[in-house]
């Protein structure tokens, strides 16, 4: 019978495991990587500490005029003053509830689209959401006061601009990428034409174009309000990018699934509704967030045109004689918005990607 | 008849038929009301305007421009400037793209970290927002020419714009710029010639330190041989402003610095997407090969990283080039502010100019695109 000796049991090696190995692993491995993490170090300190100190630390929050702001940081004070104009534009003050509860009911239908089954239904309220938004909003109805829509403006004018042109823009674009597939050469040649016009021209052409060309385009007499000129360049444009991430969804589904279609006698409306369109639009939902993203930001352009979206807002205020020199903390302050929307969908689109990837496999 | 209807051709061509005639209508009844109320207005048509004098100035010109000259001088001013601005971006953006790119995939954590922040950071506010800031907080609000900010009395900053030196267009000058050429195209023969050999014989050729060496001599023995006459002008303080050098307006700037910096984050991402899309097999299989590792990144990762990234990068040159047209908004002298901007104004003809306006991006676009094919063809795996 062999005899063993009995081995006391080794530690854990100490270098393999801890904070200190992470670091020494991450941050200081080789030379180069030292000198990257001094550079990296000196950046934030560049960065986060004076802006901490512009931002927060030395920045006046309370008071209501510019002699409130004297400790030489931010004056916060600016932006309370004129958050009204930033969020509503010139919206007479006491109808503001209008717009609050258009938002508020905006919660209200998300709400029901998580307890609703039927797509129809969710549709028909989407559709109803948007009428008694835009009634609610412009008035001019039973014994609702109407107001023009050039006292609108502010983050409400940009969000409005966005949420319209996506919704304006989504069935020509769908149509649009329908047509690029077709077999038929007409129609394809068309919807190839179209897409391809509108996104070789920057944005701004085609706003010029909508301002400035369309009232020639109708009859002596048919006039546009500036806002819809506006909307309607935007839906031209935005459709073209809709179309073509559609037309990637589209390609992505297999050749299978129309011949299946076809085989079981669905005629042509029913086999793209029913069975292509559902997938290829799936796949298209994380790029299509990317075109919202984009569209949003665009909105910005308006302000060329002369409609006072929330960046215009900003510019405005920052050159009222009286809040003169404040302008910084006006951009710090849309920048942070603009940041939080975009931030958001931009999150929400990778966590769908990483979820319908994971439904494919 | 009924049967006519069902038939898949007949129906095709019937749908195509209605479509072209709802068309044709819908661009007849355009035409016609656009007709009709250039008419009433009495605005001109044609083309005639652009031998018409402009009578306002651009303060930047890449060629000689006055008062008197042609709305038709002023489109190529615009066009001209359209152009500087686009290249200067692409060159900028690919540059702060690609460093940002490789950045975000470093091993170090922190930097790793830095470089993700920047790209959500930037890529998340409009750019509009991005060129005014740069322009009206930054560049706006320096101090006036007296008190500029002076680097070395050579470079001036101030509200007006960065000035810089800018050599004297002479014999020694033009003999320098020769020798840098003659370097650079030294330096591509030399390479050529070590691969080669490196092929056929397998023996290495240090080729960076020599051409390192030829691009430090070559300039030394060109000023000598020129004549030693190497003279810059610089900027100088005169009364109220400066002369001399060569001056980048506050626009210029404004526009370059929020193109560079929003581009450059798409840059990166395509750059990131590009190299982690190459399968992590393909470096684990170089490495067993007994490549080093950045002998495995250069022969094998990079080679179909590129031709994954290049597509999306030259997307971006293009969106790079359409979003020029921003600079409207702060008044720098290209197509769109000068053109369909102050021409506009005062001719009124706008069918004509938007649309030649348009004409042009369209025709960028196409040429860009047309690179793009010519590039994703030459790329295409050759399948045995």
């Amino acid at each position: 019978m062999a005899i063993y000796n009995k081995i006391n049991e080794r530690k854990a090696p100490s270098n393999t495991k801890g904070p200190t190995v992470w670091i020494r692993e991450n941050l200081f491995s080789t030379p180069l990587n030292v000198a990257l993490t001094i550079l990296g170090i000196m950046v934030l300190f560049w960065v986060i500490p004076p802006f901490v100190k512009w931002a927060y630390i030395n920045a006046n929050f309370a008071g209501t005029t510019r002699e409130d702001c004297t400790s030489g940081g931010a004056c916060w004070v600016f932006i309370r003053m004129k958050i009204d104009m930033f969020m509503y534009g010139f919206y007479p003050s006491e109808l503001r509830w209008r717009i609050n509860t258009v938002y508020g009911l905006f919660f209200v239908l998300m709400a029901a689209f998580k307890y609703l089954k039927s797509p129809l239904l969710k549709v028909a309220l989407a559709h109803v959401y948007f009428i008694v938004g835009f009634l609610l909003v412009h008035g001019g109805f039973f014994g609702i006061e109407m107001v023009p829509t050039d006292k609108w403006g502010g983050l409400m004018l940009t969000i409005m601009v966005a949420a319209v042109g996506i919704v304006c823009a989504f069935p020509i674009g769908v149509l649009l990428a329908l047509g690029r597939a077709s077999h038929l050469p007409i129609i394809k040649s068309i919807s190839v034409t179209y897409i391809e016009f509108i996104r070789g021209v920057p944005l701004i052409t085609i706003l010029f174009m909508s301002s400035i060309i369309l009232p020639l385009f109708f009859p002596e007499g048919v006039t546009f309000d500036k806002l819809l000129r506006a909307l309607i360049g935007i839906a031209m444009f935005e459709a073209a990018y809709i179309a073509e991430n559609i037309r990637g969804g589209l390609q992505s589904i297999p050749k299978g699934q129309f011949e299946a279609a076809d085989a079981i006698g669905l005629s042509y409306w029913q086999k793209m509704f029913l069975v292509i369109l559902p997938q290829a639009l799936k796949v298209a939902i994380p790029n299509l967030l990317s075109v919202a993203i984009s569209l949003f930001q665009d909105t910005t352009l308006v302000l060329i045109i002369g409609l006072f979206d929330l960046l215009a807002m900003v510019r405005l205020s920052a050159a009222d004689s009286y809040w003169l020199g404040y302008e910084t903390e006006g951009y710090v302050f849309v920048t942070f918005i603009f940041w939080f929307f975009c931030y958001s969908m931009s999150t929400f689109s990778q966590k769908l990607e990483k979820r319908f990837n994971t439904n494919l496999r | 008849m009924l049967a006519l209807l069902r038939n898949q051709k007949i129906r095709g061509i019937f749908f195509q038929l209605l479509t072209v005639i709802g068309l044709v209508a819908f661009l007849w009844y355009i035409g016609s009301n656009t007709v009709a109320n250039i008419e009433q207005r009495g605005i001109q048509t044609g083309f005639g305007f652009l031998d018409g004098t402009a009578g306002f100035g651009i303060d930047q010109s890449p060629i000689a421009y006055t008062e008197e000259n042609t709305h038709g001088r002023v489109f190529v001013v615009g066009l001209l400037n359209t152009l500087i601005i686009a290249f200067v971006g692409i060159l900028c953006a690919t540059i702060v793209g690609l460093l940002i790119g490789v950045l975000r995939l470093s091993n170090n954590w922190l930097i790793a970290r830095l470089a993700k922040a920047y790209i959500d950071f930037f890529r998340n506010i409009p750019l509009l927002l991005q060129i005014l800031f740069w322009y009206n907080v930054v560049l706006r609000a320096m101090p006036n020419p007296k008190q500029s900010f002076n680097f070395f009395d050579i470079f001036f900053i101030n509200n007006r714009g960065l000035y810089f030196p800018l050599p004297e267009y002479n014999a020694t000058f033009f003999t320098i710029l020769a020798s840098v050429i003659g370097a650079f195209v030294a330096s591509i023969v030399l390479n050529t010639w070590a691969n080669r050999r490196k092929l056929a014989t397998g023996k290495d050729f240090m080729v960076f330190p020599f051409a390192i060496g030829m691009f430090i001599l070559f300039p030394i023995l060109a000023y000598f041989i020129g004549g030693s006459h190497l003279n810059f002008s610089y900027p100088e303080l005169m009364g109220f402003n400066f002369k001399g050098g060569k001056t980048l307006s506050p626009e210029f700037l404004a526009l370059t610095f929020a193109l560079t910096i929003y581009t450059a984050t798409f840059i990166a991402e395509a750059v990131r997407s590009g190299i982690e899309a190459v399968s992590h097999g393909q470096k684990e299989a170089a490495i067993s090969l007994g490549f080093s590792p950045y002998q495995a990144l250069k022969l094998v990762v990079l080679p179909q990283a590129i031709r994954i990234a290049i597509p999306p990068i030259i997307n971006q040159y293009l969106n790079l080039i359409k979003n020029s047209s921003l600079a409207t908004a702060v008044g720098y002298p290209e197509i769109v502010t000068v053109f369909a901007g102050t021409s506009l104004n005062q001719v009124g003809q706008a069918i004509e100019i938007i649309s030649m306006t348009m004409l042009v991006y369209l025709i960028i676009s196409l040429i860009v695109s047309a690179i793009l094919n010519w590039f994703n063809h030459k790329m295409k795996i050759q399948e045995r």
